[in-house]
């Protein structure tokens, strides 16, 4: 028999319907992967029995016709996504057997269009990190490798059990969750397609919260049409949202064909960066010129405030979750560390209960949000902000999408960069202004490096142009022809 | 003089003490400000509890539209500014009760700006007290000590419960003028419908602020604006009487001359009332309460509503209590006092009005003031179970305005509707007892005649004092049973004894 | 700006994260670092720039005033407290609570 799990979901859906195979020999077959695959440490929970039933009800409504848009797909979900009745934990030792009796709206969604879930992807706890590695479970590992070593590499975060378990086929496409680049430095990471949508496209309803004004959810998947189908299926409008947007949601899918020709593409000159591998630059290149081919015009554009976005965000986004974590006290859910004076036990827990990233991230955003620090920190950080918005709003007044590198380095070991939280932040640098603009973002496999790890391209469009996003998108991967697969050395 | 009012005297000199007020007002509303959890009063533990009042991970708030409406149409009725933009901020601090660690309340930026109110003391004296702001936020669930020996029990009923913290200034000067204030507050919100002011439920608490500085201190105050010619302020929380801020006012003014006066000085604290032993004390939970770390909560939008909304609520506003103590000075012809004492509860006010319409106001209200609400008070009865409806009352002023009774016999009447009588048109009681005043001249004047007759020694006497006629007046009524009329009996004994 | 030992612990406190006194050290060092790095943004001119409040530029949302049914109502208390470390008919139970 053919290997059902290295289809992607278009090849699934009309397999699926041909009969050429059932719901349940795939999501069967993506258990055993995944079960292969614990060396991984992509999945932190199976939930095979779930999936099995999905599986067998979705194999019902195709034999009589009522199959929906994912009938049958087995997808990987990121731990940070509340799904009812099954553990969720973020990550952390805090939410300790935490059993949501709610399921998310995203997943809602995707099980409205006929989804199997496989299990719970690993991440970076409560997703703070870029790299895996602040996990309560531990680092996913890459299953790329450099080239003749057997180095653990990262697959990027925070949504690294997402890129790692699509790349390594151990699921088909995966939900992930994107606060400053943590779907597409992932997806970078591992030759995989993530995609970070318009601020409110998806709703962040049963998300477990992190930053709120920057968190989106978004997919990851194989390539890019298999994003865009996804993508259909997650957004939109949640009126138990107040920040979702109502705005009918596009079939993605159909926005793939049609080409760039025409099209406008920015090349911001400020993410060219001092000591970046020229691979990357040259990777940049070989894209702007590929889509120059397929009759772009390619114009050089400037963000002068780029390199403020990374510090803007370090403070945002910790003085969101500095408040947004502060229901973990022991009390309504999660661990609790007794102790007779409530508030020690509020310390007590919490010290144990939180990583070490996540307790320097709650302290910086307590200290800027504290008396006689607001102004000078995040009210500050707040207008920068909305420069830096603003500035996007304005170069997308003369491009329709700009070009950038995805990440400033190929994957990187375990270990390698967490001594120094301000390196580890870095990886971000080309992922962080859309978040703070609130605009969509997509990043696509691009080539290998020297050493056979895989680089990424980012296309970010303005506010709501994911359609036009996702036409550069399949343009470029169609351009770029990248079929590299990793060697399945984990088996 | 306004500026040097209600001095207190100490050993040292003389003080004045400077109120303020933050009046927590649950709004009327079948859901919470956030969730659609109910919102109403005396449910089991946790019934009342949506997944996002107990800050489930990845729960959002949506506001609810009636509590936005509801708070313009306070601000509209407080006289104040309303705000087309505000904003919801997080108010960060741990405690059991607060599940989510933040408060959702509005900082910067609140719904309701400036406003003012006209409070009345008594029959000569109504102050104005300003309004600095109204905002909304959440109320906080509620931490029952009293279970387990080492152990707190949490209810989250409360816990997302819209609220209206209304901020005066501080306008107020003594006990009196706090505790008037307080009650006025809670008359308009019952009128405008937006706070059912059950103090015992917790719908109505208040924050008082109190300082005390030297006599003279608060008149510089008022005029720079400048705080530090008032003294350090303490703030008792959670004060859920009339009374209570009555005796927290006067308490925390004694306590802290005394503490002065001793050469000490007063820590800007938060304190609480013990309703027992009628004294504050200072709270321990709060350690690091002046850090909240207010900051936009990124999961709401800007608050904005538009000037047509304000303009509906506007125009659809109830007649307010200062309006209708007006109209009823205006249209009654009441004393503002009693205009006041009408009005200070809405559903008074409209038995008032039951009864005033058509006949003489004057009369009814003082018909309504003293008998009824002096039974009411005696027999701790609510206006709307009041034994006597409006209607029958009515009907009883109907018989003194046409003269069938007196005003002593309509008493008499009152008391038999109250009991042997109770429910029986006043008109059929009078009929069938009797009591029918008599107004026959022919009857009158022979009771009179019989009186002037037997007593020539008072005859003698009245014609130097004219009034011993009184005597002669007193005489007729018992012989007539008390049912003749007295104005008649007046003028017929005038007549016959040449008075005129 | 950089932090001191006190504030460290300060910080810690109003987070509500016990830290020992051997870490201060190092976790002074950590967010100096970052804190630091963040000090560049004291460059960008602010001068008249409105903070940004929020991402979408839309009137918010707003729910009508019904009880709900589901996650966003009540009736539901076993659910409240399904997940709680410490419970007691439906009552959360915490360490006693000093007013």
């Amino acid at each position: 028999m053919t290997d059902l799990t290295a289809k992607t979901i278009t090849e699934l859906r009309s397999g699926l319907s041909a009969k050429e195979f059932s719901a349940e020999e795939v999501t069967k077959a993506y258990l055993q992967s995944a079960e292969d695959a614990s060396e991984l440490n992509a999945y932190v929970r199976l939930t095979p029995e779930h999936a099995v039933e999905q599986a067998k009800v979705s194999d019902r409504r195709i034999a009589d016709g009522s199959a929906r848009p994912l009938e049958g797909i087995p997808l990987g979900i990121k731990d940070l996504f509340c799904t009812k009745g099954i553990e969720t934990n973020a990550a952390s030792k805090i939410l300790k057997d935490f059993r949501p009796v709610y399921e998310s709206t995203v997943t809602s969604n995707l099980l409205r269009d006929g989804a199997v879930f496989l299990g719970k992807l690993n991440l970076d706890e409560f997703a703070m990190g870029s790299s895996n590695e602040t996990s309560a479970y531990g680092p996913v590992i890459n299953p790329w490798r450099r080239a003749g070593e057997d180095t653990k590499l990262s697959p990027g975060g925070s949504s690294g059990g997402s890129s790692t378990a699509v790349a390594a086929h151990l699921c088909a496409a995966a939900t992930a969750t994107d606060t400053g680049g943590s779907i597409r430095q992932p997806a970078a990471l591992t030759a995989t397609v993530g995609i970070k949508p318009t601020y409110g496209r998806c709703s962040r309803w049963g998300i477990v919260a992190f930053a709120s004004s920057l968190d989106q959810a978004g997919p990851i998947a194989r390539d890019v049409r298999d994003s865009a189908i996804m993508l259909t299926s997650m957004a939109g409008h949640d009126p138990e949202d107040s920040t979702s947007i109502e705005r009918p949601v596009p079939d993605y899918e159909k926005a793939l064909e049609g080409g760039v020709k025409g099209m406008k593409i920015g090349i911001p000159k400020e993410y060219r960066l001092d000591g970046m591998p020229s691979e990357i630059d040259e990777l940049w290149q070989k894209g702007a010129k590929l889509l120059e081919e397929q009759g772009a015009e390619i114009v050089e554009v400037s963000l002068p405030l780029t390199k403020y976005a990374l510090p803007v965000y370090y403070i945002v986004a910790p003085a969101e979750a500095s408040s947004n974590l502060a229901r973990y006290d022991g009390v309504k859910y999660g661990l609790r560390v007794h102790d007779d004076d409530i508030h020690e036990m509020y310390r007590k827990t919490r010290a144990e209960g939180f990583g070490r990233e996540v307790q320097r991230r709650l302290m910086i955003g307590t200290y800027v949000l504290s008396a006689g620090y607001y102004d000078a920190y995040y009210l500050r950080a707040q207008k920068v902000r909305k420069k830096i918005a603003n500035e996007m709003a304005s170069v997308f007044q003369d491009v329709d999408l700009l070009l950038t590198p995805s990440s400033p380095s190929a994957a990187f070991g375990l270990g390698e960069k967490s001594t120094d939280p301000v390196e580890m932040y870095l990886n971000d640098v080309f992922t962080v202004t859309a978040n703070l603009a609130g605009t969509p973002g997509i990043s696509l496999p691009a080539g290998l490096d020297g050493q056979g790890l895989p680089l990424g391209l980012q296309l970010l469009a303005p506010a709501f142009g994911e359609e036009q996003m996702l036409r550069g998108a399949y343009a470029l991967e169609e351009a770029i022809g990248f079929d590299a697969q990793p060697s399945k050395w984990w088996k | 003089m306004a500026e040097t009012r209600n001095l207190l005297r100490g050993e040292t000199g003389d003080w004045e003490v400077v109120i303020g007020m933050e009046v927590h007002a649950q709004v009327t509303s079948n859901s919470k400000l956030f969730s659609g959890a109910p919102a109403t009063y005396g449910a089991g533990p946790n019934e009342n509890v949506s997944l996002v009042d107990a800050a489930m991970p990845g729960m959002l708030p949506v506001i609810n539209a009636y509590c936005v409406e509801q708070a313009v149409r306070t601000g509209l009725g407080l006289n104040a500014k309303i705000n087309l933009w505000s904003r919801f901020d997080r108010k960060n601090y741990f405690y059991p009760d607060l599940p989510q660690g933040y408060q959702i309340s509005q900082y910067e930026f609140p719904i309701v700006g400036e406003g003012t109110i006209e409070v009345e003391l008594d029959a000569e004296r109504t102050i104005e007290v300003g309004i600095e702001r109204l905002h909304l936020e959440q109320d906080a669930g509620k931490s029952i000590h009293d279970l387990a020996p080492r152990e707190s029990y949490v209810d989250l009923n409360r816990s997302g419960v819209a609220l209206m913290e209304i901020v005066s200034k501080p306008h107020m000067r003594s006990a009196e003028e706090a505790s008037a204030y307080f009650s006025k507050l809670r008359t308009i919100l019952r009128y405008l419908g937006t706070c059912d002011g059950n103090m015992d439920q917790g719908s109505m608490r208040a924050d008082v602020n109190v300082s005390v500085c030297r006599a003279g201190n608060y008149a510089k105050f008022l005029e720079s604006g400048d705080f530090s010619h008032l003294g350090t302020r303490t703030e008792t929380k959670n004060v859920n009487s009339i009374r209570f801020v009555r005796q927290v006012v006067d308490y925390e003014a004694r306590r802290q001359i005394q503490v002065l006066e001793a050469g000490g000085s007063i820590d800007q604290e938060t304190r609480l009332f013990d309703v027992k032993s009628g004294e504050t004390r200072t709270m321990r939970s709060k350690e690091d309460a002046h850090d909240y770390r207010y900051f936009p909560d990124p999961d709401l939008l800007p608050l904005t509503i538009t000037q047509e909304a304000v303009d509906n609520i506007r125009a659809e506003l109830p007649e307010l209590p200062d309006a209708k103590k007006h109209r009823f000075v205006g249209v009654y012809g009441l004393s503002a006092y009693d205009a006041s004492v009408l009005v200070m509860d809405k559903d008074k006010a409209d038995y008032f009005e039951r009864v005033a319409g058509g006949r003489d106001g004057k009369l009814a209200s003082s018909w309504v003031t003293t008998e009824l609400f002096g039974l009411l008070n005696k027999t701790n009865t609510n206006i709307l179970e009041s034994p006597v409806t409006a209607d029958q009352l009515g009907a009883l002023i109907d018989l003194i305005q046409d003269q069938t009774i007196s005003g002593k016999i309509a008493k008499q009447v009152f008391e038999l509707m109250l009991t042997e009588d109770a429910g029986k048109d006043p008109k059929d009681i009078v009929e069938a007892r009797g009591l029918k005043q008599v107004t026959d001249t022919g009857a009158l004047e022979a009771a009179a005649d019989k009186i002037i007759a037997e007593n020539p020694e008072q005859v003698a006497k009245v014609k130097d004092k004219p009034k011993a006629l009184g005597w002669f007046v007193g005489q007729v009524m018992k012989e007539t049973g008390g049912k003749a009329n007295p104005q008649a009996v007046n003028a017929i004994l005038k007549q016959k004894l040449g008075l005129e | 700006m950089s932090l001191d030992d006190a504030t460290v612990k300060k910080v810690a406190n109003l987070a509500r994260i016990a830290i020992r006194d051997e870490d201060v050290p190092h976790l002074k060092e950590e967010l100096n670092g970052i804190l630091g790095w963040i000090e560049q943004l004291q460059e960008v001119d602010i001068e008249g720039v409105e903070a940004m409040t929020s991402v979408v530029e839309t009137d918010i949302p707003m729910r009508t005033d019904i009880t709900a049914d589901g996650p966003t109502g009540g009736g539901q208390p076993e659910n409240i407290v399904a997940n709680a470390p410490k419970t007691e008919d439906h009552f959360f139970v915490v360490p006693k609570v000093v007013e």
